[in-house]
Parts: C-alpha cells; sequence; structure tokens
C-alpha cells in the first residue's frame, strides 16, 4: 500500500504565561492509501493537538509547532505558507469535527455550506455545483437532498447534520479524512450508523482516515491500525488486532480492562486511578509513571524511548524485553 | 410568520394609543395655557372665557380627549396655541431637519462603530483594542449635552471653525451629528468587538477553515455575519436613545427640528405641539422596533422558524 501522509517527530507546545507544556511532543507517524489509523487516549493526552497541527488548525497566539514534519505529496505542511495551506485544507486532506451543530454555520443552509467547500477549490458550473452537492447528500444517505438542500443545520437531526459534515469533508475527493471524536456526541444508535458510514465511505473511495476516539469498541471495529497516546506521546502503536490480543503498554492494558462487558457482572466497572497530568517542558521520567502500578526507580530517570517490540512500537521498560534492543526505537 | 407580523402590529398600534392618551393627560395637567398666553396682560374673565372657549379648552376633559381622536384620525391635529397655526404644518416645515440629522448620526455611528469594533476584535489585547475601549467608555458616559456644549466652546469659540448653532451649510452639520452620535457609535463599537471575539472561538470557524476557505472569508463571511445578530437588536436601542438625544441635541444647536419645537411646546403649554409631536416619535420607534424584529428574523434563519411554529 502507498503512504499518503507522514508526520515526523511532531511537537505542538501550548505556551502560557506561566509554562510551557509540550501537548504533543514527538509524535510520528504513517498513514497508507484506505487505512484507517485510530488515535486512542483520555481526554488531555494531546490526540486533538495531534490532527490539528497537521492541518494547521491552532491558535498562533499561544500554540506553536516547535519540530517535525507533516508530509505530503514531498510538501512539508508545517512550513507552507497560510495560502498554499488554504489548497491542501479540504482538497488534500478534510477534517470531520465532534459537535456537528456547532460545527455548521447556523446562518447558511447546508447545501451552501457543501458547495462552499467545493468552490473553495474548484470552479464548476452552477448546475453542475448543485449537482455534486446532490451527489454527495446521495453518497452520504441523506434522504430527499432535494428537500434537505435548502435546510439550515437546526431543521436536521445530529445523525443528519454529521453527515452533512461528511459530505463537507468527502466534497473534493481527499485522500486524507481526519475524524476527530465524530460521533462522541451523537446517541448510540446513530454511532453505529455514522462508524458504518465511515466504513463503507473509506472502501468506496479509498480514502485513508485518522479516526480519533477515545472509545476503544469503535478502534476495534473501525480500525486497521491503531495508536495509543498518553501526555503528549504515542505508547503504544501496532495492528489493531495485536493491540487488543495483547497489549504491552500497562496504560493500554488499563483502558481495554476499562471496557465493561457485558458477560461479567461488576458492582464496580475498572478504571485507571488518577487523571492525566498536565506535563510542563522538559519531561524527565516515563509520563505514566505516576498512575503505573509496575513504576520503578528506572522509569523515574528518564523517559523510555519508543522500542520496536513483536512488530509493534511501545514506550515502557516494563514490556518485556532486554535494555540493548530499547536504542532502536 | 403572517400571524407573528399581525400580533406585533397590533401590539405597535395599542402601545401608540397608550402613550398617546397618557400625553394627552400629563399636558392637560401640567397648566392653564390661557394663563400662559395672558401672563403679563390684565385680562377680565370674559376675554379668558373666550380663549378658551376658542381653544375647545372649556370642554370637559373626556370631550376634549374624543374630540382630539376624532381628529387624529381625519388627519387634523388642530392649532398650536402659540403659533395659532396647523400643528401639521408646523411638523412639515421641521421634519426635514430632524430626520436629516438622526440619519446623518445614526448613519456615521454604523459606519464608524461597526468597523471599529472588528478592528478591535482581531487585534485584541493590544494597544489599537484598549484605546478603542477607552474611548468607547468615554464616548458612553459623557452625556451629549456635555459632549455638545465642549463641542461648541471647543470648535466654535476658540478655534471658530465651525458654526456654534443653527443650520444652512455642511458646516453646521458636523458638531451636532457627532454630538448626537457619540453614545450609539460607541455602543455600537463595543458590541460588535464582543459579539465577533464571542463568535470568534466558535467550531464553524474551523470547519470553514478545515475546507480551505482563506481566513478573510472565514471572517467575514461566516463570523461577522453571526456576531451583526446582537448589533442589529441593539441597534434598535440606539435609534430610540437618538431619537431622546436628538431633542436636546437640537436644542444645544438651536437645531430648527421638531426637538426644539416640542420643548418650546412643552414650555408655553402648547398641548398640541407636545401632543402630537411626542406621537410622531412614539410611533417613530415602534415602526423601527418592529422593523429591526422582523430583520432579525431574516438574519437568523433559527428565530424564524421559532417564530413560524408559533
Amino acid at each position: 500500500m502507498d503512504e499518503i501522509l507522514r508526520v515526523d517527530n511532531l511537537k505542538v507546545y501550548y505556551y502560557s504565561a506561566k509554562r510551557v507544556v509540550p501537548a504533543v511532543d514527538g509524535v510520528s507517524f504513517t498513514l497508507k492509501k484506505g487505512e484507517i489509523l485510530g488515535i486512542v487516549g483520555e481526554s488531555g493526552c494531546g490526540k486533538s493537538t495531534v490532527v490539528r497541527g497537521i492541518i494547521g488548525l491552532i491558535d498562533e497566539r499561544y500554540t506553536r509547532i516547535e519540530e517535525g514534519q507533516v508530509l505530503m505529496e514531498g510538501k512539508n505542511l508545517v512550513d507552507l505558507p497560510p495560502k498554499e495551506l488554504c489548497r491542501i485544507r479540504g482538497k488534500k486532506i478534510s477534517m470531520i469535527f465532534q459537535n456537528p451543530l456547532s460545527s455548521l454555520n447556523p446562518v447558511y443552509t447546508i447545501g451552501s455550506q457543501i458547495e462552499e467547500a467545493i468552490l473553495a477549490h474548484e470552479k464548476p458550473s452552477k448546475s453542475r455545483l448543485k449537482e455534486r452537492v446532490l451527489e454527495l447528500l446521495k453518497l452520504v444517505h441523506i434522504p430527499a437532498p432535494e428537500m434537505r438542500y435548502n435546510d439550515y443545520p437546526h431543521q436536521l437531526s445530529g445523525g443528519m447534520q454529521q453527515r452533512v459534515l461528511i459530505a463537507i469533508a468527502l466534497a473534493c475527493n481527499p485522500q486524507v479524512i481526519i475524524a476527530d471524536e465524530p460521533t462522541t456526541a451523537l446517541d448510540v444508535t446513530i454511532q453505529a450508523q455514522i462508524l458504518e458510514l465511515l466504513r463503507e465511505l473509506n472502501e468506496k473511495t479509498g480514502v485513508g482516515v485518522i479516526f480519533i476516539t477515545h472509545n476503544m469498541g469503535v478502534v476495534a471495529e473501525m480500525c486497521d491500525e491503531m495508536m495509543v497516546m498518553y501526555g503528549g506521546v504515542v505508547v503504544e502503536k501496532g495492528k489493531c488486532e495485536d493491540v487488543f490480543a495483547q497489549p504491552l503498554h500497562p496504560y493500554t492494558r488499563g483502558l481495554l480492562a476499562a471496557i465493561p462487558s457485558i458477560k461479567e457482572d461488576k458492582e464496580e466497572l475498572f478504571s485507571i486511578k488518577g487523571q492525566v497530568p498536565v506535563f510542563a517542558h522538559p519531561v524527565t521520567q516515563c509520563r505514566f509513571a505516576d498512575r503505573c502500578s509496575l513504576c520503578d526507580d528506572r522509569c523515574l530517570k528518564g523517559e523510555p524511548p519508543l522500542s520496536v517490540l513483536e512488530g509493534r512500537e511501545v514506550r515502557c521498560l516494563k514490556a518485556g524485553h532486554s535494555e540493548e534492543e530499547e536504542d532502536h526505537g | 410568520m403572517k400571524k407573528y407580523i399581525l400580533t406585533r402590529a397590533i401590539k405597535v398600534v395599542f402601545t401608540v394609543w397608550f402613550v398617546w392618551s397618557l400625553i394627552f393627560l400629563l399636558t392637560r395637567f401640567s397648566g392653564d395655557p390661557v394663563e400662559w398666553i395672558f401672563a403679563d396682560m390684565d385680562t377680565t374673565e370674559a376675554m379668558i372665557n373666550t380663549l378658551k372657549e376658542s381653544l375647545g379648552l372649556d370642554l370637559p376633559l373626556w370631550q376634549q380627549y374624543v374630540n382630539s381622536l376624532t381628529g387624529l384620525f381625519k388627519g387634523d391635529a388642530g392649532m398650536s396655541y402659540f403659533f395659532s397655526r396647523p400643528v401639521t404644518e408646523l411638523f412639515a416645515e421641521r421634519i426635514g431637519a430632524t430626520v436629516s440629522l438622526g440619519a446623518g448620526a445614526l448613519g456615521l455611528a454604523v459606519l464608524i462603530g461597526v468597523p471599529m469594533g472588528i478592528l478591535a476584535a482581531m487585534k485584541r489585547g493590544t494597544a489599537y483594542d484598549r484605546a478603542c475601549i477607552g474611548i468607547t467608555v468615554i464616548g458612553h458616559t459623557v452625556p451629549n449635552f456635555v459632549l455638545g456644549i465642549l463641542l461648541i466652546f471647543l470648535f466654535a469659540l476658540k478655534l471658530r471653525m465651525l458654526p456654534s448653532g443653527s443650520t444652512g451649510t455642511w458646516k453646521h452639520y458636523i458638531m451636532p451629528m457627532v454630538t448626537l452620535a457619540m453614545g450609539p457609535l460607541t455602543a455600537i463599537a463595543r458590541l460588535t468587538r464582543t459579539a465577533l471575539l464571542d463568535v470568534i472561538g466558535q467550531d464553524y470557524l474551523d470547519c470553514a477553515r478545515a475546507k480551505g476557505v482563506d481566513e478573510k472569508k472565514v471572517i467575514f463571511k461566516h463570523a461577522l455575519r453571526n456576531a451583526l445578530i446582537p448589533v442589529v437588536t441593539v441597534m434598535a436601542g440606539q435609534v430610540n436613545m437618538l431619537v431622546g438625544g436628538a431633542v436636546i441635541v437640537e436644542n444645544v444647536f438651536a437645531w430648527p427640528g421638531l426637538g426644539t419645537l416640542i420643548i418650546k411646546g412643552a414650555q408655553r403649554r402648547d398641548f398640541l405641539v407636545v401632543q402630537y409631536g411626542i406621537l410622531m416619535i412614539v410611533i417613530f420607534v415602534s415602526i423601527v422596533n418592529f422593523a429591526v424584529d422582523l430583520s432579525y428574523g431574516s438574519l437568523d434563519p433559527r428565530i424564524r422558524d421559532s417564530r413560524d411554529k408559533n
């Protein structure tokens, strides 16, 4: 499979008056054509910041891309001037957001908002434009597209709104779609429909998908590859079935243990104690150490490197291998 | 929507009638015009009675009210006691001066206030932003008669650049217009700034950026359109303030408009002038509010829908 997007050692830091927060601290991955990559982790682990860094949707007043490259078709998106970045956004990489209602402008019809996505990159004739919008609405299974065309966002249900956002994302046949928790704001039955739609579109068009979620069940269902993030770094990365079968990092194990099972009748669900701490730059220990039951002195002495183990990458000294191998990470 | 317009129209008519009746009563209780007309003269009982009879003031209050109301429907507002001319004629002479002053001030307030607010929001936290906030606080707190007098002192008396009052050339417009515009201008600038800042964090702007829409279009097409919804609402309030302000500013600058006429009318107990002058203000303000309410619906489709449902 061809590689369509490569992220190399991306670092995005937040600057406040008091400190520098390394929200994303050296993340690397590649996305292949037609692949669905899941990024999982708790709130605040940096998963949204990674993808916002990729397409430059960061607030430059207090966020900065410190280091790293985002490579697509030989261009480094991090260095592109705003005008050229606009040509990539929506055309090559598009994004689906978490909250469908607030992501659509309340004062414009959904038809015109989909048209806008096309017109940002192409100049089709008026009739062709409308035709294309109706095609897109059909593609995302919106019933009676002719009638929906002139509707305002608030007149649609949450699931329909999310379909419109997906139609917007697909408008220019991008190579990559970033889906930032696209089902979190929807109720469960609608969630399943939206996931199925994304899968179907991925199979039909071969679009690569970066899928951000905190729901392990969704990852298992959707993704080929998965990447677990914690405190701004990747702690484990590999094929979905491998990670689910045998998680190597204690944090991944914790996340998987936290999935409630229908078979077991538990009084209390498992949870990882504590919450994601806010780190200050530079970090000099394993980021998960405070919440890890396996933590010892070695883990506090320096940040463990990302090392390859059993065809996977994992960032843990306790992942069952000798110290020599770690340096290859 | 039709139902909404109808109920609003009925409310407007009721408001106008209520205020008009209130003013009718208030003027009648303010004193006797005949006393004022004969203030320094030796008068006999007979003279007073004849005048009262000719002005219709000898009739019982309810009779005067009914006469006034029927006159209103016939388009006959009666005669000014002081000028001995039809009230409608007096208004017709002066309304142009007031409307041109008010419209000019409103135009100035919008044309300067809105861009000022946009710039302040775009450059938030900078020296420009802080200067804007400073100016708007001053503009908002200094009463317009004080500002008017200060301007006259500076530009008419000290610098002798502008005429202190009355009307004639475009130069006559500058000071009254600026004085009158200052309050609405600063209110509009401040509100545009806050409304835009409110909108600037919204997800749909990021969504537009993710489509590849350039930043200028993101701000002017997506952000501004939403930010102007509350600004238009406040504009209605500002027009009301402007009408009240005009009455005062006209007096400060001896502007030959309706405001001066109404104030003089109140001093001279010229009941009909006051009564119909205020009636015109009430009708005007009601219509403006009505129009803004309707435009609000066309600016925000969510409101249009909620009205359709009711």
